[in-house]
Parts: C-alpha cells; sequence; structure tokens
C-alpha cells in the first residue's frame, strides 16, 4: 500500500511488476492510468501545471486508500500523481490496485480514482494554444461520482 | 495563538501570497467565524472570500466544513475546489 506525489514520469508496467513481485496469492492486478488530453474548452493545449499542497495531498491521498482497503479485500494498492508541468500525452496519474478476485480490483480502481479526483488536494492551471489559460473548474460530474459511493463519500464535518 | 494561513491557486494569485503567519481574533472559533474574518481583512481579501461557498478550507491538513472549531488549529488551508486526477 503506498502513495507517491513525484515530478517524474511513472512506467506502468515497472511498477505493476514492483507491486506483484514474489507473489502468488494475487488474482487480478487492475491499473488506471490518467493522461494529459491535448484539448482544452475546445482549444489545443500546450501545457497543463499541477500545483498541490505537500503533506496533506500524501495525508489524503493515504486517507483515501485507508478507506478503499477497508472496503474491498485488496491485496496490494499504488497511487502515483504527478506535479508541476504536463504537455499532452503525458502521464498524470497511476491507480493499481490487486486482489484475489477481478471485482474488487475494478470496483477498489475506480473507487480510487473518484475519491482522488474529488478530495486529493491538486489543482490544474491550463495553457492553450492561443496563450489564453487559467485555473480548472471543478466538474459537478466528479462530485456525482463520488455520491455514488456514499455514505462515506460524505465530508467530513 | 499564531496560526500558519496558507493559500493555493488562485486563492495564493489573488492575494499574492502562499502563506502568512496570523493572530485569529478571539471571537473566531470555526471555519465559518475564519472565512467571515478573511473577508474583513481588505481588499483582495473581500474580493477571494466575499464569494461564500467557493473557497474550501483544511484545518490541519483535514478537509473541514463551516462548523469545525479552529481554535487550536496550528494551519489553515483556502483553496478552489480540487481539481486532480
Amino acid at each position: 500500500m503506498a502513495v507517491r506525489v513525484q515530478a517524474g514520469d511513472f512506467d506502468v508496467g515497472r511498477e505493476v511488476a514492483s507491486l506483484t513481485a514474489g507473489r502468488t496469492d494475487i488474482g487480478a492486478v487492475v491499473t488506471f492510468s490518467g493522461v494529459v488530453r491535448g484539448e482544452a474548452r475546445g482549444k489545443a493545449l500546450v501545457s497543463m501545471t499541477l500545483e498541490h499542497y505537500p503533506g496533506m495531498t500524501e495525508a489524503e491521498l493515504g486517507r483515501v486508500e485507508a478507506e478503499a482497503q477497508a472496503r474491498w479485500p485488496l491485496q496490494a494498492s499504488l497511487i502515483v500523481h504527478r506535479i508541476g508541468t504536463l504537455k499532452p500525452g503525458d502521464n498524470i496519474v497511476l491507480v493499481v490496485t490487486a486482489s484475489p478476485h477481478r471485482h474488487a480490483a475494478f470496483e477498489a480502481a475506480e473507487f480510487l480514482m473518484d475519491y482522488l479526483k474529488s478530495r486529493a488536494p491538486f489543482w490544474k492551471k491550463e495553457i492553450a494554444a492561443d496563450g489564453s489559460g487559467g485555473w480548472v473548474d471543478a466538474r459537478d460530474s466528479d462530485q456525482a461520482a463520488l455520491d455514488r459511493w456514499s455514505p462515506a463519500g460524505a465530508e467530513r464535518g | 495563538m499564531t496560526v500558519r494561513l496558507v493559500y493555493f491557486a488562485w486563492v495564493r494569485e489573488k492575494l499574492g501570497r502562499g502563506d502568512e503567519a496570523a493572530e485569529l481574533p478571539a471571537h473566531v472559533k470555526t471555519v465559518a467565524d475564519v472565512l467571515a474574518w478573511q473577508s474583513s481583512r481588505g481588499p483582495e481579501y473581500a474580493e477571494v472570500f466575499a464569494r461564500t461557498g467557493v473557497v474550501r478550507v483544511a484545518v490541519d491538513q483535514v478537509h473541514a466544513t463551516a462548523s469545525v472549531d479552529v481554535s487550536r488549529a496550528r494551519e489553515i488551508a483556502f483553496f478552489p475546489p480540487v481539481t486532480g486526477g
């Protein structure tokens, strides 16, 4: 079980290999990779810069991972999120889940992404080809995705 | 008690600073009180914090709603809704 925030790229194959090395109890590994799209609000995207809250980011990702552990019989999990300036086609985020059977791994991976998008303190700023740009607004659809997993989807008060 | 206030994304840009040390007034007890106090601290603060419901808050690095106590907080963060992933 691990979370990492890093400027550098990640290699999906290498991450999966290190997660499963020496183990024969794992029956299912699910990976999700988020990639920078080359289009933003109808314009060609030049770059995207990710800002985060050092300390809280790792703590929140850890809380999200612990929540997934409590809900599904996961044998291993990994969240890697990049920060800094990225270009179209670059990797942004990686989620890996491992369990004895596929359903838990699929569901937990989707849960981790929904939770991460709505709770982990990252902010994206986009620069378009025409020089325009700005901070990306949160989407209502992300909150709706989170609410699927309620009641634990409720914000801590 | 001195508390560290930290700002991210457009909240940071509009305030022109990433963090500052401050003494919370005695009447400031909750997250809602902090947001009201922030909006009274000057024109740039008024612009950022007047938009009620937009700026999110974390107290000691945990997401916090309006009623959360801040009287023993060491660090309070202010930011727009998150957009990672």
